[in-house]
């Protein structure tokens, strides 16, 4: 055989015919190990680092001289450090960890030549810390989501495309049969990213396009990252854990087809929402607001799909650590969508536009929901990766309790601060001129912005106790008890 | 499902239709977009009319351009556009918003942001379009104009406290330097205000700023929306 046939068919994942489901699947588990640990653990190490950060940003907001005379944490930086640490450190590096180990499941098939994974993996990774060391010391681009200096582009992209590409080959080797919806969704996400990704590059930073043509590229990547990337993955996981954690099945297929192809037609179109009121032609901005409201049909098909799949099973759901935050993350998903169609209306946006109200909106979608599942994914995940169980239930809990009442008081804070924020930078008196002064308008800021920063501690709190358990686990400690960590007793009430 | 093929097209065809949709659709209807003259001159009278379209009796005719005119928007050069850069990987745009909505769809023109709205010809020559989705901070696109002292834009970089007490905007003091006074104070020596001892420098020594702090103080004075477009003029 020459080299190159032999290598094909040594990536052919199939297992040997006649192997029982349950010894495969602890077969995929085994051979998936080292890249998944790899990703988890980068994942969390950019969710401190991440965390760090935000609370440098959010402190400087109501205390600029705090590290006042350090070039290299301005807020402007400090905050971008932030984002790109949380979206492509952490975000990136937990979806590649559970989309990947979910297709291998669904696709009964596992990654061979693992060691190419570790390597792409670890090459995104010293991309995405050249990224925030650039911005850090004076490469940020002030173009949002992509303030990374453009020279890390070209090794993020490669060695994105080099990981995803493992996704799309564990597809073609499928086992045969129904294909789920979790892998619609990780499919598409794992193509749509790199050519979003290389147009906005491409684009704005390479070969600018003219004039505000940018800013129309800029909102529909920036959004589209949301919405075709992080969105589509944190679906795919509540599809997946929550009938496997209930042991019952997805309440309607045909709800989730209808789902699926309505996010992957509308969600695209609504980036523009961004520009409401800007130097852009009033029709694109019509586009963009009819995408924003079209968004409710796959929200409240897929809101409903889940709702009725875990519908009588509440107890269960408060046992297991994977299904809290799997279901607060989906919950999320629909109170957070539903108030971004809201927000792409003219009347309320002319309010939100520019003020912390969308800081908020942006925490709900990107923390409350697709946070929060990809903890719950981790939280099921690992302990068949490793063999082991979770070794702290009490660690647990606190990082379920800071997380939920974190982010709860963060987004009613921002949400508020923001809409006073807005009313007071709109209204007007009865002479027709500005009724507060711009400095006004900050100072009443400054107590909301204020206990956002409290809210940042309880959340970097739930954070630390994932990383202690999670390192706890890795270095080998058993859990005290023989079946799985749970927080509740599940037999304390009937399991209705 | 289990078409592979129509799953990826149709996969492909979303994301290619919002593509074409939004993005090719704008460049092909503004991607050319030139700049204009303040002025025309009526082809008969040769008199210098606003905007670049003159009616005469109801029909819409294009003026003649003079070949050594003005032409708007004015491409920032030099210092300024030296001090753009500055102005990018500090992150202001993460405060700040360069825009101007219209007169009606919240407060930007009674804020006295720009006494018109911006619209695209407005930033097609800039390589780096900064429009910003924040305003911790007000609009800077007229900043130039609402604020035409230097040195009013130099103490309230190197301490916002200086001029708006209260402010939240950080202080930019690395873009200045303590140096000792040489044979006469600089002219762009900052005054520290007296309500603040501790800011000032030591006997003997000054604080100017440095070549960064110039060149964007040169960026915020070039921003001025002080000319009318055919498509947007001012209002009233
Ligand atoms: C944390 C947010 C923040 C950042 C970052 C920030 N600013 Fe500001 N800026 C403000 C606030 C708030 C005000 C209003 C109060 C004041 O005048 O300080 C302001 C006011 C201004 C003004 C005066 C506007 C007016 O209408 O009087 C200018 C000019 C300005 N900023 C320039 C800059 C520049 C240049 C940078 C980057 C080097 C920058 N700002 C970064 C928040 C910020
Ligand atoms: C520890 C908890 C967190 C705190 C205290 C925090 C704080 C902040 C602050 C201060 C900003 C800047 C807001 C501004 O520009 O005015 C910000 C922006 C942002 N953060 Fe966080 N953050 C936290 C967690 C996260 C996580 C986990 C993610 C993503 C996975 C995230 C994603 C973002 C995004 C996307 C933005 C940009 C929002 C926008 O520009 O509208 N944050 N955050």
């Amino acid at each position: 055989m020459s080299p190159l046939l032999s290598f094909f068919s040594s990536i052919d994942p199939r297992p040997k015919p006649g192997v029982p489901l349950k010894v495969q699947l602890s077969q995929i588990d085994r051979e998936m190990r080292v890249p998944i640990v790899l990703f988890v653990v980068s994942a969390i190490l950019w969710l401190q680092a991440g965390t760090v950060f935000a609370l440098i940003a959010s402190i400087k907001l109501h205390n600029p001289e705090f590290l006042g005379n350090v070039e290299w944490l301005t807020f402007g930086r400090a905050r971008s450090a932030h984002l790109n640490a949380m979206a492509f450190g952490w975000g990136n590096n937990a979806i590649f960890a559970v989309s990947l180990w979910i297709m291998a499941r669904l696709c009964k098939v596992s990654v061979k030549h693992g060691g190419l994974l570790v390597v792409a993996g670890a090459f995104w990774n010293v991309g995405v810390t050249a990224g925030v060391i650039g911005i850090l010391t004076g490469g940020l681009t002030s173009v949002e989501w992509l303030e990374m200096p453009p020279q890390v582009a070209p090794l993020l992209a490669i060695s994105f495309i080099l990981v995803a590409v493992w996704g799309v080959i564990m597809f073609r080797y499928r086992a045969l049969g129904h294909v789920y919806v979790s892998q619609w969704y990780i499919l598409g996400a794992l193509f749509w990213f790199p050519w979003l990704y290389v147009i906005a590059q491409t684009m704005i930073l390479w070969l600018p396009a003219r004039g505000t043509v940018q800013a129309i590229t800029n909102w529909w990547f920036g959004h589209n990252v949301l919405g075709l990337w992080l969105t589509p993955m944190g679906l795919a996981s509540i599809y997946y854990f929550l009938p496997k954690v209930l042991g019952r099945p997805i309440h309607s297929y045909y709800l989730s087809v209808l789902g699926f192809w309505s996010l992957a037609l509308f969600y695209n179109w609504a980036g523009v929402h961004h520009l409401i009121g800007g130097p852009i032609p009033v029709w694109l901005v019509s586009a963009g607001i009819v995408g924003s409201i079209m968004m409710v049909i796959p929200v409240v098909v897929t809101a409903i799909n889940h709702h009725m799949t875990a519908a009588g099973n509440w107890r269960a759901v408060w046992c297991s650590p994977t299904l809290r935050f799997i279901v607060f993350g989906g919950m999320s998903y629909t109170l957070a969508s539903l108030a971004g169609s809201a927000m792409a209306l003219r009347d309320i946006n002319v309010i939100t536009h520019f003020t912390q109200f969308t800081v908020g909106h942006a925490h709900h979608g990107v923390y409350a929901f697709f946070t929060m599942t990809m903890f719950g994914g981790i939280y099921f995940m690992m302990p068949r990766i490793l063999n082991r169980e979770w070794p702290s239930a009490a660690l647990i809990r606190t990082h379920f309790w800071c997380a939920a009442i974190g982010i709860t008081i963060m987004l009613v804070v921002l949400h508020a601060g923001g809409w006073i924020q807005g009313e007071m930078m709109t209204a007007l008196d009865a002479d027709g001129k500005p009724k507060y002064a711009f400095l006004e308008i900050v100072t009443a800021l400054v107590p909301w912005l204020f206990s956002r920063s409290i809210s940042g501690m309880l959340l970097s709190i739930g954070h630390l106790a994932f990383l202690v358990n999670f390192f706890w686990m890795l270095a080998g400690r058993k859990g005290d008890q023989d079946g799985p960590t749970l927080l509740a007793d599940p037999n304390e009430e009937d399991v209705r | 499902m289990k078409n592979l093929p129509l799953l990826f097209m149709g996969i492909f065809f979303c994301l290619a239709f919002s593509f074409s949709g939004l993005i090719l659709s704008s460049m092909i209807q503004y991607g050319h977009l030139e700049p204009v003259t303040e002025f025309v001159n009526h082809p008969d009278t040769g008199e210098q009319i606003p905007g670049a379209f003159i009616e005469i009796g109801d029909k819409l005719v294009q003026g003649v351009n003079q070949p050594d005119e003005q032409t708007f928007p004015i491409e920032s050069v030099g210092l300024a556009q030296q001090g753009k850069q500055t102005y990018i990987n500090m992150g202001c745009l993460y405060c700040h918003s360069q825009q101007v909505r219209r007169k009606g769809f919240g407060a930007d023109y009674e804020r006295g942001w720009g006494d018109r709205q911006t619209v695209p010809r407005d930033y097609i020559l800039q390589q780096r379009v900064l429009l910003g989705t924040s305003r911790t901070g007000p609009d800077l696109m007229s900043i130039g104009m609402r604020q035409p002292s230097a040195e009013w834009h130099y103490l309230h970089l190197y301490n916002p406290q200086f001029t708006s007490p209260g402010s939240i905007m950080p202080p930019f003091r690395f873009l200045f330097e303590t140096r000792k006074i040489g044979d006469a104070p600089s002219p762009d020596a900052l005054k520290i205000p007296d309500g603040f001892p501790a800011e000032k420098p030591p006997a003997g020594y000054e604080i100017v700023p440095t070549d960064r702090g110039r060149e964007l103080v040169a960026y915020l004075l070039s921003l001025k929306l002080n000319y009318e477009l055919p498509e947007s003029r001012f209002s009233e």
